[in-house]
């Protein structure tokens, strides 16, 4: 254990290149390579929904607005249109962080526990909106086609069918993303988050603009969840109207509270966690969902900081 | 379809009797917020509970009235068990944390539900002496509504006069306001606490099985309705009960009303009204600033 504790301020100070190894070892490490591009994009929405739910303290049950949306925004440019995928997931990335700004002007502006219950309310409104466009959403049916089989640079080309050739691209996306998401948690705005999380009173007191910050935080989480569906629509190449439900809100605040919210590499410890026991068990019981319920009931109860964070607080000791 | 005054008529009846449903689900959301500061993600799945202990119950007397009776007791003791055994450890951890497990046990009682009653859903007769159409003056409507309305109004005006006019409704106002001066005077708040949620999923699950000869009965019935309670909430103010009671009845008359003009934005009709109550006063109609 001192050894350990000894390490953590060396493993905090290199976060992000940890994470980056652990993630790029662990489809070698792990034979179903579809089941861990899903943990590597699930795991980067987590992150995403990490910086409301965990970094500022904001319960959303909004969430599903950003994925869905990032999602169908380039999963519809690609099927469609035929624009490039480069564009297409910047454009899916900027939806996400705008369907945020949208959802969050009007929240932000209620006070404590409304935020979850607004949220989830126009989240909700947006999941409607979808499937009546049926023209273009493909309603209940969902959109088909969003096909991205290869890379081609000049003569060098990258079959993205393979598995593994699949989770390495992505992977590409994530690592940035991590590092920026490091990057705006150690900066001094990072800060104000946590000082937000902590009390938000005496956050405002301090003279930071309160609103703001979270508005801020909350569009800049919309943007990582928007990424993470523009890559689930490519590595899918479909997207599902589910995407957009509520219980896509709760499966991520699932993943992040069992990985440990506020912990950095948590929701990737969670994703892998969750998806990997629905993968397993889903295959023996109808009763997913039961467990799933169990399991939230199980942890608010008794293990509310997640594994991660339980194993930090540990090592912490 | 032409639009006539009497078909406006009899839509903003049907909007009413739709609200005096809604209004039942909201109040008790609004009680246990009022009290005891948790947001009860699993108030729709006491919702879809009592439909289906009315399906039960149903089942073994044949009688409506019994299920009046027993489904109220049933889903409320179930409500109470909630409380005391899952939501009580919580109390002191922060307003997140109830709201987390509700949403769990909500998921763990809708599959239970699908566990013993499957996923294809149940019909619910109306009862057959509430069948049929009465005049009452200015237009015909269906007796089932009607009753519907009454039941409703009636019980909120015993929920009043309890609130008003008992000790116990005394002890309850004075705990919404301040809990730990009911503490310094000796009342065990815990117990008011537990009482108040076995109220309001009792009312929950009453509304459900109101709502069942209506709208039918599947395990999925109890998630868009805790979504349209929440909006009412936002809409009247949160723990306002008059608030609860105004924006249930509006919210069930706008979604009548587009129903009938434009069906496909029913669903989105209230969440732009939601949207609108926000920008311009963001807590509620009703709520205290």
């Amino acid at each position: 254990m001192n050894l350990l504790s000894a390490l953590t301020p060396a493993a905090t100070r290199h976060r992000v290149l940890l994470s980056i190894a652990v993630l790029a070892l662990f489809p070698l490490l792990m034979p179903f390579h579809a089941l861990a591009i899903n943990i590597l994009l699930f795991g980067l929405f987590g992150a995403g929904y990490n910086l409301t739910f965990g970094y500022t303290g904001k319960l959303s049950f909004g969430h599903a607005a950003f994925y869905g949306t990032g999602a169908y925004g380039c999963g519809i440019l690609i099927a469609t249109h035929q624009v490039p995928w480069p564009v297409a997931i910047a454009v899916g990335m900027a939806l996400g962080g705008l369907v945020a700004l949208l959802i969050g002007a009007l929240a932000i502006r209620t006070r404590g526990i409304y935020f979850a219950m607004v949220t989830l309310a126009l989240a909700q409104c947006v999941y409607f909106a979808a499937f009546h466009a049926t023209s273009l959403t493909g309603g209940d049916n969902g959109l088909r086609g969003v096909n991205l089989p290869a890379l081609q640079l000049g003569s060098w080309r990258l079959d993205l069918l393979q598995p593994l050739n699949r989770y390495y691209f992505m992977l590409g996306f994530v690592a940035v993303a991590i590092w920026v998401l490091s990057r705006i948690l150690n900066s001094p705005f990072g800060a104000v988050l946590e000082a937000i999380r902590e009390n938000e009173q005496r956050a405002r007191a301090s003279g930071f603009d309160v609103e703001r910050t979270k508005l801020l935080s909350f569009v800049i989480s919309g943007l990582f969840c928007g990424l993470a569906g523009a890559l689930s629509a490519i590595n899918l190449a479909t997207v599902g109207i589910d995407m957009l439900s509520y219980h896509t809100s709760g499966q991520v605040m699932m993943v992040t509270l069992l990985g440990g919210m506020g912990t950095f590499f948590g929701p990737f410890i969670g994703a892998g966690t969750f998806l990997a026991m629905e993968h397993a068990l889903t295959a023996v019981t109808e009763r997913w969902q039961l467990i799933v319920g169990l399991m939230f009931i199980g942890l608010v109860l008794f293990f509310p900081k997640g594994i991660w964070g339980s194993l930090l607080a540990r090592i912490d000791r | 379809m032409e639009i006539t005054a009497s078909l406006l008529l009899q839509q903003l009846f049907v909007g009413l009797a739709l609200g005096a449903i809604y209004v039942l689900v909201a109040v008790g959301l609004s009680l246990i917020f009022g009290l005891l500061g948790v947001v009860n993600f699993a108030h729709g799945a006491f919702y879809m509970l009592g439909a289906y202990v009315a399906v039960y119950v149903y089942g073994l007397t044949g009688s409506f009235w019994a299920c009046l009776l027993l489904v109220p007791l049933a889903v409320g003791l179930l409500g109470l068990l909630a409380e005391r055994w899952l939501i009580r450890p919580l109390y002191g951890r922060g307003v997140d944390y109830p709201l987390l497990l509700t949403f769990g046990l909500a998921y763990v009682l809708v599959d239970s539900v699908r566990m013993v009653w499957g996923v294809q859903g149940e019909a619910f007769a109306t009862p057959e002496a509430l069948r049929g159409a009465v005049d009452v003056g200015f237009g015909v409507f269906p007796l089932y509504r009607l009753f519907l309305i009454g039941l409703c109004a009636g019980l909120l005006l015993a929920l009043w006069l309890f609130i008003e006019k008992t000790r116990l409704g005394l002890i309850i106002r004075a705990g919404a306001r301040d809990p730990l001066v009911l503490k310094v005077l000796g009342i065990d708040v815990g117990r008011i606490w537990l009482l108040i949620f076995g109220l309001g999923t009792a009312l929950a699950g009453l509304a459900g099985l109101l709502a069942a000869p209506l709208r039918g009965v599947n395990p999925e019935m109890g998630g868009s309705v805790l979504i349209e309670a929440f909006v009412i909430t936002v809409i009247g103010g949160m723990g306002s009960l008059v608030g609860a009671i105004v924006a249930g009845l509006l919210v069930g008359v706008v979604v009548a009303m587009t129903t009938l003009f434009q069906p496909e934005f029913a669903e989105l009709a209230i969440f732009a009204l939601m949207a609108a109550v926000l920008i311009l006063r963001p807590n509620g109609l009703f709520g205290k600033s």
